[in-house]
């Protein structure tokens, strides 16, 4: 069987990431799956700027930030292969690939890297009622056909979910020549990005209609109309609110969902919460020699986050293949809790974590003016101020090694609102 | 001039032109959407019904508990997927046992084998996830799980390669006798024809209509139901029933043949004929009562909701009506549940009676067998692979969710009666059929069709009709 070092399962942002760090930590075997044609991931259909600035200080678009970690792979001679689909990872990480090019085979590594990212919550999860007329699409779906087949999706378009890739396709559709009538939020708030909202709705003039949910979906062949009406506190549809609203397109943005079907059949344990693999400090899942990062693991906000996340798990990876299995301690549970979500990584090893490890987390709701509390064990370490805190912006926190107490043994996030 | 037009592409059209098409004659099916298998047959249980639920001496009770016989051997024969799984009715109450004898002494009588009355302590033996409040469980072990679509394309496909003709996008306008024979006046103009035989399923009443002078009205009667995640598809073993009621079985739950789990239908009569809209009351009651059944289902796990319309007479005795209602003119008409079980004993019923009506004699040659799309997914490693080396359009994954391969989907797209929209493939092969719902595949299957079809993109259907993908080229309004 072809043997790997380091086998690297999808060739996006996050896959890169990991492969050139991995490479730069001296693994010579590595190996990048690739399900599409080419590298690059979801970014290739981003085509609109924000992309890198925290990474190269600039505002790149989706597809030149790809380009940046495909020129650094092709430096490296890291071999990739395209048209490639996982279709299983064993426990002991042998992998069954199928391809247009290689046809099926079993590729096993030493250390895997899940790298599968994220996909698009559908309408039928939603469980919205009406029709199924053509002209309902996600809106990475549709963003896919305007901006790499050069496609119309619709004209009269309507967008439920305000998570950021409805946002985006707002301004896009609005570009492309469609009108886009309004967005709707099922929750009292945006779980996108407040820049996105300022610079896709605000500056186009397209309403957000927040607390409002489509409640019926009208049209035997392709879309007539959507029926809009307003929530109580309990997302349920308050009776006589109903407006109906003609359109030809629904595009969706109701949330996104780490791919994690492979991640299963390989044994590891998932964070019900994040869908995510639960890892520890390494970014090691449950399951030996097996890491995650990027949107497989959490979904993030921004891709220069998933490129320095993935990094350090191909550099994780590295060691894993140098030194072997170590033997871990991971006793330190981290976990979110009054308003704070989750946390990633959810488990440390305090001996191997680095002098400083970000933590990443989000909150569940929209905060004004609140305190963002650190415990080690059941002391508070740390108080910070925060002005404002939103489900759409991922958070995070340095952890100083040098801080730890020696009998830690869980370390928690609350948000401590002001007493009134 | 035909022989005999089969007005309808359901199953139960697609069963009677596989049976006629053993005689020599030339047959058409007329159908007015754009691929068989669009209306009831599309969106019902999926369930091969044992057959204790219908009232001895019908015709439901007939052909139910024949189709039911039959069904396992016609999977193998027209290759469909078919599971045996098993059914449960359930009752909540010890006062209700009594309804749950009833229908094992109708089943008796029906001629259903294996009946068994389950105490509840051996029905959660054998089903753990039912509620600890059902009593007692009528066990019915011949009762099966389909693939509706998988049914009905292999009917309509074997059909057509003993010589059928099928004309897709052909709705019948009107129906009148000219001397000896029938004039159709359709969307594609004018068809003769010496017999017409009515399987138009929820129109089936205007056909009929049409051509006899006591009239009767079809009342579509809506189904709802949820399909959830692959992954919950082992909740239970056996397909879930309650106790029926007055305007069907009840509300089921139940694996499917692909390993989803399946809850509905609900019932409730209407007049719209094309008015397969699921509502939020429908489906909210869908699921209050499944839970009632199987506690716990993991609602979250929702990939898609649907309806489906039964085509109920109303006013009649409650049964199929399988005759020659006028010289020429026959009709296979309120094929209500348990039709689609019942769908392959109609077909032969059928086509002997328009045979001995018209005086029709049987081919030399008939093509008994036809084979499916292939599954890599049920081949071995080792014959995959083969497979995927032969070919290497079957290793192109496509569909991630359910793996279909660029191959299936060609093949899905060149076969006879091929697939011409996107649900048309999802219906063939399961593409965007899985968890995501073709949020990754849905661009990908859209291109393979322009390519096969050689027509643009603007032109492609979800399903046939007005109901295009995309309206045009970006940039084209500025």
């Amino acid at each position: 069987m072809e043997t790997y070092d380091i086998v690297i399962v999808g060739g996006g942002p996050a896959g890169l990431a990991a492969a050139i760090a991995a490479k730069r930590a001296g693994t010579e075997r590595l190996l990048i799956l690739e399900r599409d044609s080419e590298l690059g991931g979801i970014l290739n259909q981003c085509i609109h700027n924000g992309f890198g600035l925290h990474t190269f200080g600039e505002e790149l678009t989706g597809p030149e930030y790809a380009e940046r970690y495909i020129r650094q792979v092709r430096e490296l001679e890291i071999p990739c292969l395209l048209n490639t689909m996982v279709l299983d990872i064993s426990p002991d990480r042998v992998l069954t690939v199928a391809g247009r090019d290689g046809g099926l085979r079993q590729i096993a590594a030493r250390a895997v890297i899940l790298a599968m990212g994220c996909r698009e919550r559908p309408r039928g999860a939603l469980n919205i009622p009406g029709y199924r007329p053509a002209g309902i699409y996600s809106a990475g779906t549709a963003q896919r056909l305007v901006n790499m087949e050069g496609y119309m999706p619709g004209r009269e378009v309507v967008i439920l979910g305000s998570g950021d890739i409805g946002l985006i396709m707002a301004r896009r559709m609005s570009l492309e020549g469609a009108h886009v009538k309004l967005v709707a939020e099922v929750l009292p708030y945006s779980g996108g990005l407040k820049r996105n909202i300022s610079q896709c709705l605000d500056d186009f003039g397209i309403p957000l209609k927040l607390s409002h949910t489509v409640v019926d979906i009208d049209g035997r062949e392709r879309l007539r109309g959507v029926t809009l009406a307003e929530v109580d506190e309990n997302r349920r549809p308050i009776p006589g609110t109903e407006e109906y609203i003609p359109c030809d397109t629904l595009l969706l943005s109701v949330g996104l969902l780490p791919e994690n079907e492979l991640s299963a059949s390989a044994g590891v344990a998932l964070d019900s919460v994040t869908g995510g693999p639960v890892v520890t400090e390494s970014l090691l899942t449950s399951v030996p020699g097996v890491f995650a990062c990027g949107n497989v693991l959490h979904v993030h906000d921004l891709v220069d986050y998933v490129s320095e996340e993935a990094a350090r798990a191909g550099e994780n990876a590295a060691d894993y293949v140098r030194q072997g299995e170590q033997p871990e301690e991971a006793n330190v549970r981290l976990a979110g809790k009054k308003g704070v979500r989750y946390t990633v990584p959810q488990l440390l090893d305090v001996r191997h974590m680095p002098e400083q490890l970000t933590v990443r987390f989000r909150v569940g709701q929209p905060y004004r003016d609140v305190t963002l509390c650190v415990w080690f064990n059941e002391t508070c370490f740390r108080r910070i101020r925060k002005r404002v805190m939103a489900p759409g912006e991922m958070e995070q926190f340095l952890l100083r090694r040098a801080d730890l107490p020696d009998d830690l043994h869980t370390i928690t996030f609350t948000v401590e609102e002001d007493a009134k | 001039m035909y022989d005999a037009v089969i007005v309808g592409a359901g199953v139960i059209g697609c069963a009677i032109a596989r049976e006629l098409s053993r005689y020599s004659l030339k047959l058409c099916v007329a159908e007015k959407n754009e691929d068989v298998c669009t209306g009831t047959s599309k969106a019902n249980s999926a369930i091969v019904h044992a057959g204790f639920d219908a009232v001895p001496g019908t015709r439901k009770a007939r052909f139910n508990v024949e189709g039911s016989r039959m069904m396992e051997a016609l999977s193998h024969t027209l290759d469909f997927s078919y599971r045996r799984n098993g059914a449960l009715v359930l009752c909540f109450d010890e006062a209700d046992r009594v309804h749950l004898q009833e229908l094992y002494h109708r089943g008796i009588v029906n001629g259903v084998e294996g009946l068994e009355i389950l105490d509840k302590e051996a029905l959660h033996a054998m089903e753990p996830a039912v509620t600890q409040e059902a009593a007692a469980a009528l066990y019915a072990p011949s009762s099966g799980i389909v693939c509706p679509f998988g049914l009905t394309i292999a009917l309509a496909e074997n059909a057509f390669e003993n010589g059928a003709e099928f004309r897709m996008n052909c709705q019948v306008q009107s129906l009148r006798r000219a001397g000896d024979h029938f004039v159709l006046v359709t969307d594609q103009g004018e068809l003769e024809s010496r017999a017409v035989i009515n399987a138009a399923g929820v129109y089936g009443d205007v056909l009929h209509n049409e051509i006899c002078a006591e009239t009767l009205r079809i009342v579509p009667r809506k189904g709802e139901y949820c399909l959830l995640d692959r992954r919950d598809g082992t909740l239970v073993d056996h397909t879930i029933f309650q106790l029926p009621g007055k305007l069907g079985k009840g509300i089921l739950v139940t694996p499917t043949v692909h390993g989803n789990l399946l809850l509905g239908p609900t019932a409730a009569d209407q007049d719209a004929r094309e008015g397969t809209n699921t509502t939020a009351a429908g489906l909210a009651n869908a699921i209050d009562k499944a839970q009632r059944s199987v506690p716990h289902l993991p609602m979250r796990d929702v990939i898609t909701s649907f309806a489906g319309l039964r085509a109920h007479i109303a006013g009649g005795d409650d049964d199929f009506v399988l005759q020659q209602s006028a010289p020429g003119f026959y009709e296979a008409i309120g094929i209500e549940s348990p039709g689609l079980t019942a769908a392959p004993a109609i077909g032969v019923y059928m086509a002997q009676l328009v045979a001995e009506g018209m005086g029709l004699v049987k081919k030399e040659h008939f093509t008994e067998t036809r084979r499916s799309i292939v599954n890599p997914r049920e081949l071995s490693f080792e014959a995959r692979q083969a497979l995927i080396s032969r070919d290497p359009a079957y290793g192109h994954i496509i569909c991630r969710c359910e793996q279909i391969s660029e191959g299936e989907i060609r093949d899905a797209i060149r076969r006879p009666l091929g697939a011409r929209s996107l649900d048309g493939v999802k219906r063939r092969v399961r593409a965007g059929m899985g968890r995501c719902q073709g949020g990754f595949c849905s661009p990908r299957v859209m291109e393979l069709l322009s390519r096969e079809w050689n027509e643009p993109m603007t032109e492609l259907t979800k399903s046939g009709g007005e109901s295009y993908l995309v309206v045009g080229l970006t940039k084209e309004e500025l």
